[in-house]
């Protein structure tokens, strides 16, 4: 088994702002790691990572690679962009962050030029005006159905992926992958699940997507 | 910040900017890391640079020591260039300072090596 990495550096004063790696945090860590064979055929150049939250996603598929590859971290919280940073750092790891919401100030340089986009999004069923714009809540609180953030970067996938890129995703059940396939089948992409765990009150899935081959 | 981070911002998300690129940079703490040099990785990241906008860049932190203004066609095979380049990307990072949109000279902070693009409601 790969090292998950070490957040010792973490304490619970972080915790009040910044998503504490949690279930679906492990979830992530563990599909990626299945999926490390594939990784390392694909030999990405450049990963984003949308939400880092603590950095703990980045800084594993970092140490998971066999090769060096361009990190770049977005979250709207600076703190979780401070604390991704730093977990990088105390792993070993070299990773960039940028304090945006999802990618914005990206495109149209990055466009096709991602080979793995990562996403923890907030996925939690809410009410829409519980949906935040900075703090710990924009970690969790996903709005209607759990999509309101996701559905906003969905449209940006095909523009940020390179033509060999893909996007993993966690969900919820009530985020309705069924009808998140549809939309990615639209865009020509299909969606495979990775990896699927239930915890507590949440069936969590690891979602992987990428373009159709043989485009006619 | 790295170099290579700024290559690929733009300020294009302001209400009423066209380009937005590339973002000015006015540094009060530059330092430079040691990274490893992986040349093969170099090779593989410079086709997705703006050369033009990574010189400037580095000339305007006073760090482009002798990079080459222009890029060479046969860069695969000169180690000491792709040292050079290594260096620029990767190893010069702004800790503190702003980066400035060339439209509207809109300043977004960078703070511990962080630049915040965050935006307020009336300028989207």
């Amino acid at each position: 088994m790969h090292p998950t990495p070490d957040i010792s550096h973490l304490t619970s004063a972080d915790y009040e702002d910044v998503y504490e790696p949690a279930e679906d945090s492990f979830l992530f860590l563990d599909a990626l790691e299945q999926e490390k064979d594939k990784l390392h055929a694909l030999r990405p150049s450049v990963c984003l990572e949308i939400g880092s939250g603590s950095g703990v996603v980045s800084t594993f598929l970092s140490s998971l690679l066999s090769h060096p590859a361009f990190f770049i971290c977005t979250d709207i919280n600076p703190r979780a962009n401070a604390v991704t940073k730093l977990t990088a750092k105390k792993n070993g790891m070299d990773v960039e962050a940028l304090t945006t919401d999802l990618c914005l100030g990206l495109l149209p340089r990055l466009q096709g030029q991602v080979d793995v986009v990562l996403f923890n999004p907030p996925y939690v069923v809410t009410p829409s005006h519980e949906v935040a714009q900075g703090g710990i809540e924009a970690s969790w609180a996903g709005g209607e159905r759990g999509r309101e953030v996701m559905d906003r970067l969905f449209p940006i996938i095909p523009e940020l992926l390179s033509p060999k890129g893909v996007f993993y995703l966690i969900i919820i059940k009530e985020n309705d992958s069924d009808d998140i396939s549809r939309i990615f089948a639209d865009f020509g992409f299909s969606m495979e699940s990775v990896l699927s765990r239930r915890s507590g009150p949440e069936f969590l899935s690891v979602l992987k997507f990428f373009r159709n081959k043989d485009v006619s | 910040m790295k170099l290579l981070t700024h290559n690929m911002l733009t300020s294009n998300i302001i209400k009423g900017v066209k380009n937005g690129y590339p973002l000015k940079i006015s540094a009060s703490d530059v330092q430079l890391i040691d990274v490893d040099f992986n040349p093969e990785f170099i090779t593989r990241m410079i086709p997705k640079i703006n050369w033009k906008v990574l010189h400037e860049a580095a000339q305007s932190l006073g760090h482009a020591n002798d990079l080459p203004a222009e890029l060479n066609a046969e860069y695969e095979a000169d180690q000491e260039f792709l040292k050079k380049t290594h260096h620029v990307l990767l190893e010069v990072e702004v800790q503190e300072g702003d980066l400035i949109c060339p439209e509207t000279e809109r300043k977004f902070p960078i703070s511990h090596g962080i630049p915040n693009m965050l935006l307020k409601e009336e300028e989207i």
